[in-house]
């Protein structure tokens, strides 16, 4: 039953997310918006992973499986950015 | 079948270390899955940093509410496939049929929604190719291009989703004597999979502003 709860609070926290990132979009907050937008998409993905996918009760080898993901994204989004955001400077 | 699933196999000391190495696989799997979806996400991310204020303009046309009430179907989806799997742990599988049914539901209902959606694009001339009226051939062009990409292939993600979930019902069932929930509980993580990376194409493609 406690278990129950928590997915149904879980549900609840991510449609407020959702509501609050729509809200986001509509508000005045000019470049900041994509940092606010995506603060909130991890937000959400914390949620997921951590009650819907039990991430909170698996054991460490699990939980460097799912880590690697993010360690090869950040990898192909450092380097990318390093290249794209480098570019076009007076030499 | 589902005993066969459950039941202790030669290569494995004990049945926890075999679940574990369950889960572990389908994780290392779905890392993978990151990392399709993450070389489109970095195009997007490059032509947004490139072409800002056409970034914005292309994401100003998407239907802004119909992606949002994807979101909120595809986010009840997975909280459905999170208490399916409590309830296989629990022993309950008439309760996990029904939930399966109704995560199934949902998941149409989002490609439904989906489709509607392109049918509209197609209307508003934003198709590159098939009604191209209003793309001028820049990055408006390309952000549709990465658009009709991203979602098609998270709409492909989502009927294999689809089809897994339907094999807990028919022909696997929904693991009565599972206890661990090794199927269904790998069943479950790739359909979270498939919400997490909605959740992120969501802002990308329908918030920009």
């Amino acid at each position: 039953m406690k278990a129950v709860r928590t997915i149904l609070l879980a549900w609840a926290a991510l449609l407020a997310l959702l509501a609050l990132t729509v809200a986001a979009s509509f508000a005045p907050l000019g470049r900041v918006l994509p940092y606010v937008s995506y603060g909130i998409a991890i937000a959400k993905t914390a949620i997921v992973a951590w009650i819907f996918m039990d991430l909170r009760k698996r054991d460490g080898l699990q939980r460097i499986a799912v880590g690697a993901g993010v360690v090869w994204l950040a990898i192909l989004f450092v380097l990318m950015f390093g290249d794209i955001l480098t570019r076009g400077w007076p030499s | 079948m589902m005993g066969e699933v459950g039941r202790l196999q030669p290569q494995f000391p004990t049945l926890a270390r075999q679940r574990e190495a369950d889960h572990f696989g389908m994780l290392i799997f779905l890392t993978t899955e990151v990392l399709i979806f993450g070389g489109l996400f970095a195009a997007l991310f490059v032509l947004r940093a490139e072409h800002g204020a056409e970034y914005v303009k292309s994401s100003k046309a998407m239907h802004l509410w119909l992606g949002g009430l994807n979101t909120a179907v595809l986010l009840t989806s997975s909280a459905v496939v999170a208490l399916m799997v409590e309830a296989v742990k629990a022993g309950g599988a008439r309760l996990a049929k029904w939930l399966l049914s109704g995560a199934i539901a949902l998941g149409l209902m989002f490609l439904a929604i989906k489709f509607t959606e392109y049918g509209l694009e197609y209307r508003d001339g934003l198709v590159p190719h098939l009604s191209p009226r209003n793309l001028h051939g820049g990055p408006d062009t390309l952000f549709m291009d990465l658009y009709f990409a991203a979602t098609g292939l998270h709409a492909l993600h989502v009927t294999a989703g689809l089809a897994l979930l339907a094999s807990l019902i028919w022909p696997f069932g929904a693991a009565p004597r599972d206890s661990s929930a090794v199927l269904a509980g790998n069943a479950a993580l790739y359909w979270h999979l498939v919400d997490v990376i909605w959740v992120f194409l969501y802002p990308t493609l329908y918030l920009a502003r």
